[in-house]
């Protein structure tokens, strides 16, 4: 961990979320390239490895992902570190979201407003399998693990379609069969 | 899409304490993302919106900057108690989980070497997939009642996977080149 670093640069890390914050459409996952070259390519405060198990840890945890935004800042400049990235990436989105909901709430029964969330839901259930495809597609690439992780993935979707189970077991059943190197 | 198609009647969260905990128990179940969790939580186990609802925030916060499931989560709580609601949600959701995954990162340099620590991390990776891809299958059935058209909207989806997954294209584009075709097309659909 690089503690050393000083009041300039943690105010540096501080805009550059609040910028990757307005060009986060479709999540803060989308902007993680840029975050790696800010980070890692340009400034050297972490190094590749340390960027990569950052993101792995907060998948592993519980939560909403955007948190491997707080591990970056945490790996970057401890308590700081985080508290900068966090608010970087939370603050502007978060001002903008509420106002455009609020505006597009009173005109909800608009034709304009309807025929924007009519027009976007198909693409909204596009890029979230998208996002599953992306998800899966290291563990399917490489031959060693492909079967076992397709099995879990198969396993995951039945039980989601057909059961009312908590995800949580899902998520205790795939690091069970990961310990053991079933996957 | 309007409040009357749900088939049975919604229940409301009664207090700004009740959305709070709501929220910290579907982000702490969220293991490798909230989504599916907040999916099944405020649709299926709170009936606190249905699925046609669920879809349109999902809609608006993804195409809004920011993370999806927080913007989901101020627009919620903002829907129900306003500024004060948002803000319940939001650090209900993220309060919590932040703890447990700093505490993790402090303890995950000690034990990054063991191969059953990647193991276990990489079969709760391919689990988070799943559990996005069913997600994604059960809220398609919402395209039926869409206004454009199961067909039509399919297809959206559809491009929007290719464009996407295999093509790679920069998510501006696809918000701005298929999702404006899409609108215009919703725009003169709805107008009959």
């Amino acid at each position: 961990m690089n503690t050393g670093l000083s009041a300039a640069d943690l105010f540096g890390l501080f805009t550059h979320f609040l910028v990757l914050s307005l060009l986060a459409v479709g999540g803060a996952i989308t902007t993680v390239p840029d975050m790696h070259r800010y980070i890692v390519a340009e400034h050297h405060w972490i190094s590749d490895a340390q960027f990569t198990s950052s993101i792995a840890i907060a998948q592993a945890a519980p939560g909403p992902n955007v948190l491997f935004v707080a591990v970056l800042g945490w790996n970057v400049a401890g308590p700081l570190g985080a508290f900068a990235t966090m608010a970087g990436i939370l603050l502007p989105s978060t001002v903008l979201s509420l106002w455009a909901t609020r505006w597009g709430a009173q005109r909800r029964e608009t034709r304009g407003v309807r025929a924007f969330t009519t027009g976007l839901t198909p693409l909204t259930l596009g890029l979230l399998l998208a996002t599953g495809w992306v998800l899966a597609e290291p563990y399917l690439r490489d031959a060693g693990h492909r079967w076992g992780a397709l099995g879990l993935i198969a396993i995951t979707v039945f039980v989601m379609l057909r059961t009312k189970l908590s995800p949580m077991w899902l998520v205790a059943l795939g690091a069970l069969a990961g310990l053991l190197g079933w996957v | 899409m309007s409040n009357t198609t749900g088939a049975t009647a919604l229940n409301t969260p009664a207090s700004v304490r009740e959305l709070f905990f709501a929220f910290n128990r579907l982000a702490l179940q969220g293991f490798g993302g909230v989504l599916p969790v907040a999916q099944r939580e405020l649709v299926e186990r709170l009936r606190w919106l249905d699925k046609e609802q669920f879809v349109e925030m999902l809609a608006i916060s993804q195409v809004l900057p920011g993370p999806n499931i927080v913007n989901l989560a101020l627009m919620f709580g903002d829907r129900f108690f306003g500024i004060r609601g948002a803000i319940a949600a939001l650090a209900g959701m993220l309060l919590a989980p932040l703890a447990i995954v700093l505490a993790l990162t402090a303890l995950y340099a000690q034990f990054a070497q063991l191969p059953m620590v990647s193991g276990a991390l990489r079969g709760m990776g391919a689990v988070a997939a799943g559990l996005v891809i069913s997600t994604a299958l059960k809220l398609l059935g919402t395209l039926r009642r869409n206004a454009m058209g199961l067909p039509i909207s399919l297809a959206f989806a559809a491009l929007t996977f290719a464009a996407t997954a295999w093509l790679r294209w920069p998510l501006v584009w696809v918000i701005v080149g298929l999702g404006s075709v899409a609108m215009a097309v919703a725009w003169i659909r709805l107008r009959e």
